[in-house]
């Protein structure tokens, strides 16, 4: 009787450790609500959403996030056009051509890449990537998206890629075979049968890298510059969402006040936006996994 | 000619890795460059400091070392338990099925935003102030959906006739579980403890959303004491304008990635000890 009742606080005590990561999701959701509902009161939800002036820090405080969420959509463009086709291309050569050797190489020098703190990447995008580039584009600033954002694509390129190459190595073998047995190639068995049935799995991959790029923080706080700006030109100086939370992070602006709440808000945008792009992701790879289960 | 182009795209595929493995080269090779020279003993054993001559990375070594031991040893029970619930008891019901999705969502959910939890919670309403403990209360947080699937990967390879073989000498689930189970998938755990704080170390920003200060003249003496990590201080002096204070953010960085590499020799170890057992 005794053993009965432990074993049952036992079950009960590690069900409440599993409940704490809902509770930690429950705790971002109101954190984040109070603060922000704080902040809708003062400012209009629409002139937050629509406004082209981010300026929350000036004597005549404008808050229209338009130009932070424009630096974080160009930044991780530029990311994803880096991470993509390279990623892609890697999970490609991995799946169908690498022998059993290199793949024994490669994947842990990959997975070195993927777990170099994102301040290093930082540090080389604003002392080694942006003067390399100056040299190609003389017009270009010291903060600058391109050089950000093409390092984050290097930073992300391994998540493309072993996430891409598990979806390709799991589209069953017989189609391989059926499409060489039709006289195709490597490449067009690669690019015609294996990505197409790959499909969900891979745009899966994409999905959850453009989330990792829109939520990546370091490397645009320290190379991409502290300025909201509306713009599309990849050289010259812009702030992202998550840039911004660090810069009042790290000033001395007195909690409780509008300009504070500021970063709650934005961190809600920016919560909203990644959580979107997961679930997304999430159904796409079930998906795929009852298509070859 | 169909060969030609399979033997270039093959090429085309093949160069993207070794751009990528260039990037890496250059990387390394372009923080040895510029911070080989500053990194002495001095700089291993001085505080901060306004002259970057004089200034050096102990008390962020410190505070590293301090926010990382705290936060494996929240994250460390917290997580295995929640594992053994989600693999052992609770695979069937509907709950463990919501906490599994909830889990892998939280997994992708940017640091920054863990940032503003531990500040909202830990900081404010726990009123844990700019502490250690806040920080490791945060990154405990953050590392716990990758303990919790390593955790799970782990008992997973523990073979159920050692379950089998415990119940039929009459012991109960709890019983076999920490005395069976849990020994046998013990490096395993471990191993994915290493490796999410190893990626917790070189967290940045939910710290300095939290509150750690950037410019800290001494080392924590206490889990309640304010305190700065090497992130962090290799992320002010990156933002100074004078040329020595980056001489000092390479130094640093070769400190962090030692700190790194070190930890992940360990865990490799564990993995090779653990194979060999398996083995046996």
């Amino acid at each position: 009787m005794r053993t009965r009742r432990i074993e049952w606080l036992i079950e009960h005590a590690l069900f409440l450790c599993a409940a704490l990561s809902v509770l930690t999701t429950a705790g971002i959701i109101i954190v984040l609500s109070v603060e922000t509902f704080e902040f809708l009161r003062e400012v209009p939800l629409l002139e937050f959403l629509t406004g082209t002036e981010w300026t929350p820090l000036f004597a005549n405080p404008r808050f229209g996030v338009m130009p932070l969420v424009a630096g974080t959509l160009l930044v991780s463009a530029i990311a994803m056009a880096v991470a993509l086709p390279m990623g892609l291309l890697s999970a490609i050569y991995l799946s169908e051509y690498a022998p059993e050797r290199v793949r024994r190489v490669v994947k842990p020098v990959l997975e070195v890449l993927a777990g170099v703190p994102t301040v290093v990447y930082g540090y080389f995008a604003l002392l080694f990537v942006t003067p390399l580039l100056q040299r190609i584009f003389p017009q270009m600033s010291g903060f600058n998206a391109l050089s950000p954002g093409i390092v984050m694509g290097i930073m992300i390129l391994p998540l493309v890629s072993s996430l891409a190459e598990d979806a390709m190595r799991a589209v069953p073998r017989g189609l391989r075979e059926g499409s060489y047995a039709l006289g195709a190639t490597q490449m067009q068995t690669a690019l015609k049968v294996v990505v197409p049935a790959a499909f969900s799995g891979i745009t899966a991959a994409f999905i959850l890298a453009v989330s990792r790029a829109v939520g990546e923080t370091m490397i645009v706080a320290i190379a991409a510059g502290q300025q909201p700006r509306l713009t599309a030109s990849p050289f010259v100086p812009l702030e992202t969402m998550t840039a911004y939370i660090v810069q009042v992070s790290l000033g001395d602006t007195p909690q409780g006040t509008l300009e504070y709440r500021t970063i709650f808000a934005v961190g809600m945008l920016l919560f909203l936006m990644t959580f979107g792009l997961n679930l997304v992701s999430t159904w796409l790879r079930e998906r795929f996994r009852e298509e070859y289960s | 000619m169909r060969h030609r182009a399979d033997l270039v795209f093959k090429l085309v595929a093949l160069s993207t890795l070794v751009f990528a493995l260039v990037t890496l080269a250059a990387l390394v090779f372009d923080v040895v460059a510029d911070g080989a020279g500053r990194l002495d003993w001095q700089f291993l054993t001085s505080l901060a400091s306004r002259r970057p001559e004089d200034a050096g990375i102990y008390h962020a070594l410190a505070g590293s070392i301090w926010v990382i031991v705290l936060t494996g040893a929240l994250a460390m029970p917290l997580g295995v338990a929640a594992a053994v619930y989600l693999e052992e008891y609770g695979t069937r019901s509907r709950w463990a099925r919501f906490i599994e999705i909830n889990i892998a969502n939280l997994a992708a959910v940017p640091s920054i935003i863990y940032g503003l939890l531990g500040l909202g919670v830990f900081v404010r309403v726990m009123g844990m102030g700019r502490s250690v403990m806040a920080g490791a209360c945060t990154l405990a947080l953050l590392a716990l959906p990758v303990v919790i699937l390593s955790t799970r990967e782990a008992l997973r390879t523990v073979p159920s006739t050692i379950r089998e073989g415990s119940y039929a000498l009459g012991a109960t689930k709890w019983q076999t579980i920490w005395h069976q189970v849990l020994p046998m998938a013990m490096p395993g755990i471990l191993t994915g403890l290493i490796l999410s704080l190893s990626r917790a170390i070189g967290e940045t920003a939910p710290l300095i959303t939290i509150g750690a200060l950037t410019y800290i003249p001494f080392a924590p003496d206490g889990i309640w004491s304010p305190f700065t990590v090497l992130p962090i201080q290799i992320f002010n002096w990156v933002s100074r304008p004078q040329a020595a204070f980056k001489e000092n953010a390479a130094a640093g960085i070769l400190v962090l990635m030692a700190l790194l590499l070190a930890m992940n020799a360990i865990a490799v170890f564990l993995r090779d000890r653990m194979q060999r057992q398996g083995r046996s």
